[in-house]
């Protein structure tokens, strides 16, 4: 007991200064922490948003309408197709998750399977009897579009939150189709929720100008075009004006590289775009081809404007102009469009915000709750063990020492939870020390010598420390694993806090109990 | 100035009291069972869907002007409440009909309604398809923490203590539930978690009882099983009851000084480490008895370990 080896000594000390190194940087502030040289740990203990302030958004990619766009874009392409090749066809539509056609002479059907097949390799395509052919998305197919859609979400939420990149929002995936955004600083939600309420789809379309607009009010839209309704123009009894629209995308926005705020020639607010180069020969192209007609610009489903082509317009810039901007709404749309569109609309399943003065009354209260809790434990150790109080006091605060070191190097997020998770810890990590004081007492009683009943006190101790600790570390693994957010912040601090003790409450009070037993060599000991 | 909390060597009839404990503990479990089933627990909006707004107000006591302006938007039954300081009010707001974008729309309805000069210090917004998974993802961590601790006792000791170990932990979890019942607190994600906490620390208690039995049950062959036990619980008295001691006192400073957010939390842990400490010592152990632990398992088991 009196001999440690040097090394167990070594590592025990390296350890520890380590510990003091690496909570450290916590005692400045953020921007002093910030600015220190590289070869010093200068990583702080990163703050949930319950106690720094933000907003938090779970939100969900409504992968649906992915695999609907895709479907009725099937359905158009076939539809070309079979035309071109001149073979008739009846029952053409979109089911759930594919397409039915059925080919009128079955004789053809051979030679429409052949031509449908290649349209689209994600689809299981098959051929039955009567000319009826269907096409299933795969599996695969399917699983990859939803990945694909969730991915492309979440770069856009970012550049739609954060273009300047400065505000350091957390954008991760969750589950399958959702996406969790946490903003920092933001307690405003709504203003996150005005960036992400629409998809910003922009399109050009031609206007169809053979069909009757009034049949298809009545519901006869001619296959091939749709009808759309107006931003801002309304017609009689405040329902919108309504465009009929050939549906096939002329030009698509996509092909977008920028969007800016600018203004009309009367001085109005527009949003001015440039379009790539392949989008720049569309536009160009179409805007020959159709000189004096008019040109739907449609965003969202909705059509903003539907001016005449005036001139051709080479080079992809365009402006689009619209009777209800404002400078704010066509900066804010600009700034959409320069994000680029969702894939598809986001529905916010979950929404918490705390606004700063909360986080900082937290972080006040939890900062007194810990140290008020600590010097209770700290004097009623002293007066219950005495001189052994003092030496597990003194692990106690290197444990606290050693968490938040942990916390910082692993850039753990500490929340409300969480502090509560370390004030536990401060109760239950002295159980090391009483079961190893308890121990000693019992074997003192049996007659033992000092040295021995000290020896086999921490020996079997051990054991049941191990045991004791590895179940609350179970329970703080399934709350990690089930737990969202500030529940997982409390896992966190928890584990850390029950391995730190056991490292601090073996070894930190071992080699204390060892000096001090060398020093004075006591006959009898009373703990 | 040291101070004693137990005598040096205690010896409380823990196994031969035991029928007044399990009589206690049963009536406890009924009681809780029954106040679950009959009051229920007042589910926070984690699990039940719904809008949660904490404001300040610029002046104190506006609670009755607030729920005079907040009634006339007919959003359901809105509940307000004063949160540990008079400016400070708790609004909850019922899930909406119509799912994600009604509450949306009742968020910003109660916005308007309250004006400006309103601090708004939390808003928290959950949709029934988040309350639906956050309910079974509680439920699914609690029963998988008492699986997961049942088989980590029973590879470390025996079937019987396992058993003996969940059946004081399911004790511990329902009456905490119970309580949760009876007073009405918010029962939310912060309170599942207070649960398995529980559940850890109350096992944590077992553990050293029973690390204690099976070395008593090595050392002396002969001792009668009731004898041995009550001996065990005991020994390790002075531990549990210390340990306890220290726990609590950091979560009283807890429950009193952490803020108005964390005392429910703080509550059921305080709850829970005085049950857990009661059901390791009082349950656990004088189970055993009746679980049937053979000693010659034990012996058996000793003799492979020390060959």
């Amino acid at each position: 007991m009196l001999k440690i080896e040097t090394w167990k000594l070594a590592v025990v000390g390296i350890l520890c200064a380590l510990g003091f190194a690496f909570a450290a940087p916590n005692l400045l502030d953020s921007d002093t922490a910030a600015g220190l040289p590289d070869f010093l740990p200068k990583s702080q203990i990163n703050l949930g948003l319950d106690l720094r302030g933000g907003s938090h958004l779970l939100l969900e990619v409504e992968v649906g309408v992915v695999v609907k766009e895709r479907l009725e874009s099937l359905v158009d392409s076939m539809r070309t197709e079979l035309r071109k090749e001149r073979i008739r066809y009846g029952g053409l539509g979109a089911t759930a998750s594919g397409v039915n056609v059925t080919i009128k002479d079955v004789a053809e059907a051979e030679k429409a399977y052949d031509i449908i097949r290649k349209l689209d390799t994600g689809y299981a395509t098959e051929l039955g009897d009567n000319g009826h052919i269907t096409m299933n998305l795969t599996e695969q197919s399917l699983k990859e579009r939803r990945v694909a859609a969730v991915e492309q979400s979440i770069e856009i939420v970012r550049r739609r939150v954060d273009p300047q990149g400065i505000k350091e929002p957390t954008i991760t995936r969750q589950g399958d189709d959702r996406i969790l955004l946490q903003v920092p600083g933001e307690d405003d939600p709504e203003q996150l929720k005005k960036l992400l309420g629409q998809t910003a789809k922009l399109t050009f379309h031609l206007l169809d100008e053979k069909g009757s607009l009034s049949d298809a009010m009545a519901g006869r839209v001619p296959p091939g075009s749709m009808l759309l309704p107006s931003v801002d123009e309304f017609g009689a009894l405040g329902k919108p004006r309504m465009y009929l629209l050939k549906k096939r995308v002329a030009v698509s926005g996509d092909t977008l590289v920028s969007a800016s705020l600018g203004f009309d020639q009367g001085n109005r607010p527009a949003v001015n775009f440039r379009l790539d180069g392949v989008g720049g020969k569309k536009f160009a192209d179409i805007t020959r081809q159709n000189l004096g007609k008019p040109f739907a610009i449609v965003l969202d489903g909705k059509v903003i404007s539907a001016p005449t082509i005036q001139g051709i317009i080479p080079g992809g810039s365009g402006q689009i102009t619209s009777g209800t901007f404002t400078t704010e709404s066509a900066k804010e749309l600009s700034l959409l469009l320069s994000a680029g569109a969702l894939p598809a609309p986001l529905t916010v399943l979950e929404e918490r915000s705390v606004g700063p003065g909360l986080g900082a009354d937290s972080i006040a209260a939890g900062k007194t709750a810990s140290v008020i809790g600590l010097v209770l434990v700290v004097i009623f150790m002293v007066i219950y063990y005495g001189r052994f109080g003092v030496f597990a006091d003194v692990a106690l605060l290197m444990n606290m020492v050693l968490i938040v070191a942990l916390l910082s190097v692993f850039g753990a997020t500490l929340t409300l939870p969480g502090i509560a998770g370390i004030v536990l810890t401060i109760g239950m990590a002295v159980d090391a020390n009483v079961l190893i004081f308890e121990r000693i007492r019992e074997e003192l009683t049996t007659g033992r010598g000092v040295m021995s009943a000290v020896d086999t006190g921490y020996k079997r101790a051990f054991g049941t420390i191990m045991d004791a600790n590895i179940t609350t570390l179970i329970a703080a693994a399934l709350l990690f694993a089930f737990g969202s957010g500030p529940v997982q912040g409390f896992a966190v601090t928890l584990a850390f806090g029950i391995i730190s003790s056991m490292f601090t409450a073996i070894w930190v009070t071992r080699i204390q109990v060892a000096m001090w037993l060398r020093r004075t060599r006591p006959a009898t000991l009373k703990i | 100035m040291r101070i004693k909390l137990l005598p040096a060597h205690p010896k409380f009839g823990f196994v031969n009291n035991r029928m007044v404990f399990f009589v206690f503990s049963a009536l406890l479990v009924a009681a809780s069972v029954g106040l679950f089933l009959t009051k229920g627990l007042s589910y926070g909006i984690d699990f039940t869907g719904g809008i949660m707004i904490e404001v300040k107000t610029p002046q104190p006591n506006q609670i009755g002007d607030m729920r005079a302006k907040l009634g006339k938007l007919e959003l359901g039954a809105i509940e307000l409440q004063e949160f540990g300081a008079p400016d400070d009010i708790l609004i909850r707001i019922p899930a909406q009909v119509g799912g994600e974008k009604a509450n949306q729309a009742a968020v910003n309805a109660v916005k308007v309604a309250l004006g400006d000069g309103i601090e708004y210090r939390r808003t928290e917004l959950v949709g029934p398809k988040v309350s639906d998974e956050l309910f079974w993802n509680g439920m699914y961590a609690v029963i998988s923490a008492i699986l997961a601790i049942l088989v980590y006792i029973w590879f470390r000791f025996e079937w019987q203590f396992g058993l003996g170990a969940v059946v004081a932990l399911s004790h511990d979890v329902i009456t905490t539930i119970g309580v949760f019942s009876l007073i009405q607190h918010e029962f939310n994600l912060a309170t599942v978690a207070a649960v398995l906490t529980i559940a850890g620390y109350s096992i944590n208690d077992t553990v050293v009882v029973f690390d204690r039995v099976r070395e008593n049950l090595r050392k002396y062959k002969t001792k009668p099983m009731d004898e041995l036990l009550n001996q065990s619980a005991n020994e390790t008295l002075s531990r549990t009851v210390m340990t306890s001691l220290t726990t609590l006192l950091a979560l009283v400073a807890l429950y009193f000084l952490g803020g108005e957010i964390i005392r429910d939390f703080a509550f059921a842990m305080i709850w829970g480490v005085l049950i857990g400490t009661y059901s390791s010592v009082c349950l656990a152990v004088p189970l055993l008895l009746h679980m049937g632990v053979q000693r010659r398992t034990i012996e058996e088991e000793a003799a492979e370990q020390q060959p």
